[in-house]
């Protein structure tokens, strides 16, 4: 069966509690996540008190005040700090979103941390994602085509054909959907899960790529398509505001399509 | 241990080719059970189940009984459907999982034909 409930070493323990200067007039707490598996001890949430005077608007800024000034083994992933390059993905607020483009004013309360839900966890705040990368390659994520490029340019494309890659190109990566997504949680074995997906429908509908039918020959399958049940989290929770629902669901028009 | 690399675990044993029939089946069913649903919800609320004699004589009529059988088929393959979507999706354990897909195939085919045949014994038997 699915798994309900936390193995006995997966449950969450209290941490530590650390709290803001005394002279700090705007507070809030963080709860974040904690895992070391060096440690061989329960995850836990650790609870920092920050000034949010002294700090930056977004949840990123927050964890980097945090690793600078309080715990520098906090561990987490961060690039580029404006939501382009997908690293740093995590569950905040119980929403699978980018810290950076999180404004800590957006959430009541305590701001609750974790790592994207139902991966491995390297660190603290970092998921193992190999699987979902290898979806990703598995799915051959690049233009194939057998004509040869025109000799005087690159391959050419009408305004309306590339039109369609709308939507679909802005993916960053960061695996938000997919790690939002219950029938990923069930059968990411087999489950490519909305990420992948889009990725796939993104080379499908491009009017450039050649090999349409291969892709959705290795696409048609049980697991790896007819898994999702238009659950819609994907949507939902992207935080580029992108649908890989509808794409999820172009694949399945077309695979239709070409049956009829 | 398991030494394999994560794209080769990935492609696995490659794509099952199928799938996409499962799916239309189960929308083109859906579509299907909702004039026969209506049919049938308007039968009960026009008295047509009321007793015995009522049932015996809605189902004598030719259209009504093919109506009813229509009914059965949409809805139990409906159901086959459904419900093996929700065993793939929970039970990971091989062998419950086909046990069960085949316990599901075996019960709702049973109960189908007992019901189908229940209905053409109405009509042409008169019993």
């Amino acid at each position: 069966m699915a798994e309900f409930k936390l193995p006995a070493n997966s449950v969450v323990q209290d941490g530590k509690s650390f709290s803001a200067p005394a002279n700090a007039k705007n507070t809030r707490k963080f709860q974040i996540y904690r895992y070391d598996p060096d440690s061989g001890d329960n995850p836990r949430t650790d609870t920092f008190e920050l000034d949010l005077d002294a700090c930056g608007p977004m949840v990123l800024d927050a964890l980097i005040k945090i690793k600078n000034e309080i715990d520098a083994t906090l561990t987490f992933r961060r690039s580029c700090r404006e939501g382009i390059c997908g690293s740093c993905a995590m569950n905040i607020d119980g929403r699978n979103t980018l810290a950076c483009l999180k404004p800590i004013e957006d959430i009541d309360g305590d701001v609750k941390i974790y790592p994207l839900p139902h991966m491995p966890v390297v660190k603290d705040l970092v998921p193992d994602l190999s699987q979902p990368y290898a979806q990703l390659a598995s799915i051959e994520p690049w233009l194939k085509a057998d004509s040869p490029t025109p000799p005087d340019g690159e391959r050419l494309q009408s305004r309306e054909e590339r039109a369609k890659l709308d939507g679909l190109w802005e993916c960053i990566l960061c695996f938000s959907c997919s790690t939002a997504c219950p029938s990923y949680w069930w059968n990411s074995d087999r489950y490519l899960g909305p990420a992948v997906l889009l990725q796939a429908y993104r080379w499908l509908a491009d009017s450039r790529d050649e090999y349409t039918g291969e892709r959705l020959d290795a696409l048609e399958d049980p697991f790896r398509l007819y898994r999702c049940h238009t659950i819609m989290n994907c949507t939902n929770t992207c935080p580029k505001g992108l649908n890989p629902a509808l794409a999820i669901t172009e694949i399945k028009k077309m695979i239709a399509e070409r049956g009829a | 241990m398991k030494m394999q690399s994560d794209l080769g675990r990935v492609r696995g044993l490659g794509s099952a080719k199928s799938g996409s029939s499962h799916w239309w089946a189960q929308r083109v069913t859906a579509a299907a059970n909702l004039p026969l649903g209506l049919w049938f919800i308007y039968s009960i609320l026009a008295g047509h189940t009321a007793s015995f004699d009522a049932v015996h004589a809605w189902l004598s009529s030719y259209f009504h009984a093919t109506m009813m059988i229509l009914l059965v088929i949409s809805v139990a393959w409906h159901f086959v459907l459904g419900l093996q979507v929700v065993i793939e999706d929970y039970v990971h354990n091989r062998k419950a999982e086909i046990a069960s897909l085949l316990l599901i195939r075996a019960l709702t085919a049973f109960m189908s034909v007992a019901a189908i045949i229940s209905v053409l014994r109405i009509v042409f038997a008169g019993a």
